[in-house]
């Protein structure tokens, strides 16, 4: 066995065991680590729209939201239907899909900023149509939300209770955490394979040089649509995962600030870099959860009474970290080859 | 000799300028065509309305027998018309390889679920079209730099890189816009021979070049715009006689 087969193991190993370990410190971590996995999802998915056709999306969390609501729907007593996850998630992805399409289409010949006002209007549009649409038939009950979603099952084993396996005590949350890490598995594959194929190629090029692309051939309006349907697919199926997870889903989760945050995590992780991608959505996911569990300790300790605000203080030492790394990694924290040798390059230019 | 390409009355007028005015020209098979004018002539107006890039007002072209379709440039590729930009156009942040294998593109057909089964069909393809873009590389004679970034190659194997892009759609007719503007002698002089071994190997070239000693030498037969309209067609020896390209180039005798 060679050291990437040993390395392999070891982190199929720990990413296994975890659930357990977290289950120990607390249930609450295990469903952080849920959390973390679905925006990894959704990271790896604005990925292929922002990081390899380079189109900046500002609404991709209205992915995610139709695929959220898509399982509502079809798994929930509010119409009725009970569909199991084999319908429900293909569905989802599909009509996210649909509604990716729906967006790239008439934003085709924009690029940059103006690509990015039009996407941000989108996300709303997508957002404001959940809140409204209880009226005068009632599809989505509006601001309340919808409530008792069924969960994930598979065959009889229910997702929500806890099972004991080998001795092993099973809680709801890190059986979700087997089933996302499965999803993940597949997600990064598709992911990897996409970028070294001919598409993701037209994708870099279109990226690179618009022009250039169409007169090499390439068809740009299919090729980004299909980025946009391509990265829309992959937010309904983390969307759909999400309800079952948190059996309801109200307009509320899908605001503008989660848009950010996944760009961010893109961004900050290291654009078109698979693996930089995947590291900066666990960073951006579990920093902020670890900040709110020791902020309020922390200064307790220190000065024997709390100070400023957990919620302020936590968001604030955020925000001032990732202006720090943007500031001294610019490209990202692991980015993609190619970015890492122009980054290089400036700082010479500098030097 | 057949004729290739055959533009008919192409005109194109940008707000009140008309760039073009009924532009009619021929090219043969395998022959090295000259398009040449003084700056401001149209000559690249031409050249963007010939590969879809600009919509033309009026005209048509037939190529290879059939009407072009000029509505979109990745349809001229595929029937066949390649070009290269006056200023480079590179994808800067991909391998030199890379950017060749892009060309592949419209010849080849793996989607996106292909790339994600990695069926036996997307592999040999993919493999396929590595091997074409290796060769490509090894014909233009940078197969050397292959693994470098497009932006980190010196301004002639820039050219050459463009070149060998555009020859990966495997085209009949190849469009170069000024491909020896800022190179310098022994590097044209290589332009010069790259471009003779393409039409030895059968394909038709069409040049736009400022450089009038490349053009003369070079080129088969030599059409001249000058405000948009075509004041000359003919072989070098003629053209350079022509008292309307004279003038054209150097204004009217004074008496």
């Amino acid at each position: 066995m060679n050291r990437k087969t040993i390395g392999f193991i070891l982190v199929a190993l720990a990413l296994l065991a975890l659930p357990l370990v977290l289950t120990q410190v607390g249930t609450a971590w295990v469903r952080i680590a849920n959390l973390a996995i679905l925006f990894v999802f959704l990271s790896l998915g604005l990925n292929i729209v922002v990081g390899m056709a380079g189109l900046l999306d500002l609404g991709y969390i209205a992915f995610y939201a139709v695929g959220a609501y898509v399982w509502a729907l079809l798994a929930s007593p509010h119409f009725g239907l009970h569909l199991p996850f084999w319908v429900i998630l293909p569905v989802g992805a599909l009509c996210a899909c649909v509604a990716g399409a729906v967006l790239g289409a008439p934003t085709l010949r924009l690029r940059g900023d103006y690509l990015a006002i039009v996407t941000l209007g989108f996300g709303e549009i997508v957002r404001i149509f959940m809140n409204n649409l209880s009226a005068p038939f009632n599809i989505t009950n509006g601001p309340k939300g919808i409530t008792r979603i069924d969960g994930f099952s598979v065959g009889g084993l229910d997702f929500r209770a806890t099972d004991t396996f080998l001795g092993i005590d099973f809680t709801g949350p890190a059986k979700y955490y087997y089933v996302l890490l499965l999803l993940l598995l597949g997600v990064i594959i598709v992911n990897l394979r996409l970028q070294k194929s001919r598409i993701g190629r037209a994708w870099v090029a279109i990226r690179e040089d618009e022009v250039a692309a169409k007169a090499a051939g390439i068809n740009t309006r299919n090729v980004k649509l299909l980025a946009f349907a391509m990265g829309a697919s992959f937010g309904g199926i983390a969307g759909g995962m999400f309800a079952a997870m948190q059996g309801f889903v109200s307009p509320e989760s899908f605001i503008l600030h989660e848009s950010i945050m996944v760009l961010a995590m893109v961004v900050l992780g290291g654009m078109g870099n698979v693996w930089g991608v995947i590291a900066g959505a666990l960073l951006l996911s579990f920093v902020p959860e670890f900040l709110r569990y020791t902020v309020e300790p922390v200064q307790k300790a220190l000065f024997g009474h709390l100070l400023v605000e957990p919620e302020v203080l936590r968001m604030l030492i955020f925000g001032a970290a990732l202006v720090l790394t943007m500031r001294f990694r610019p490209a990202g924290l692991w980015p993609e080859a190619r970015h890492q040798k122009e980054m290089g390059e400036m700082k010479e230019a500098d030097a | 000799m057949t004729v290739l390409l055959e533009a008919r009355t192409i005109s194109k007028k940008f707000g009140g300028v008309q760039a073009l005015k009924d532009v009619s020209l021929t090219i043969r098979r395998s022959e090295i065509y000259g398009l040449i004018g003084p700056n401001g002539a149209g000559k690249t107006t031409f050249f963007n309305v010939l590969t879809g890039l600009y919509a033309r007002d009026a005209g048509e072209v037939m190529f290879a027998g059939k009407p072009l379709e000029l509505g979109s440039p990745h349809q001229v590729a595929q029937a066949g018309i390649a070009r290269t930009f006056q200023n480079i156009r590179l994808f800067g942040n991909m391998t030199a390889l890379e950017n060749v294998m892009v060309g592949r593109h419209v010849r080849t057909q793996a989607g996106v679920f292909g790339a994600i089964l990695r069926t036996a069909a997307q592999r040999a393809e993919e493999a396929a079209i590595r091997r074409r873009a290796e060769e490509l590389l090894h014909y233009v004679g940078i197969a050397h730099r292959a693994g470098d970034l497009a932006r980190h190659l010196s301004y002639g194997d820039q050219r050459r890189l463009e070149i060998a892009r555009a020859l990966a759609t495997e085209p009949q007719l190849l469009a170069l816009d000024e491909p020896a503007a800022g190179m310098n002698a022994t590097e044209t002089a290589a332009l010069r021979e790259l471009v003779e071994g393409l039409r030895a190997d059968g394909l038709t070239v069409l040049l736009i070049e400022h450089d009038v000693k490349l053009v003369m030498g070079l080129c088969d037969r030599v059409a001249v715009l000058d405000y948009g309209e075509k004041i000359a067609e003919d072989v070098p020896a003629v053209v350079r006689a022509d008292p309307k390209v004279i003038e054209a180039y150097l204004g009217t005798s004074a008496h």
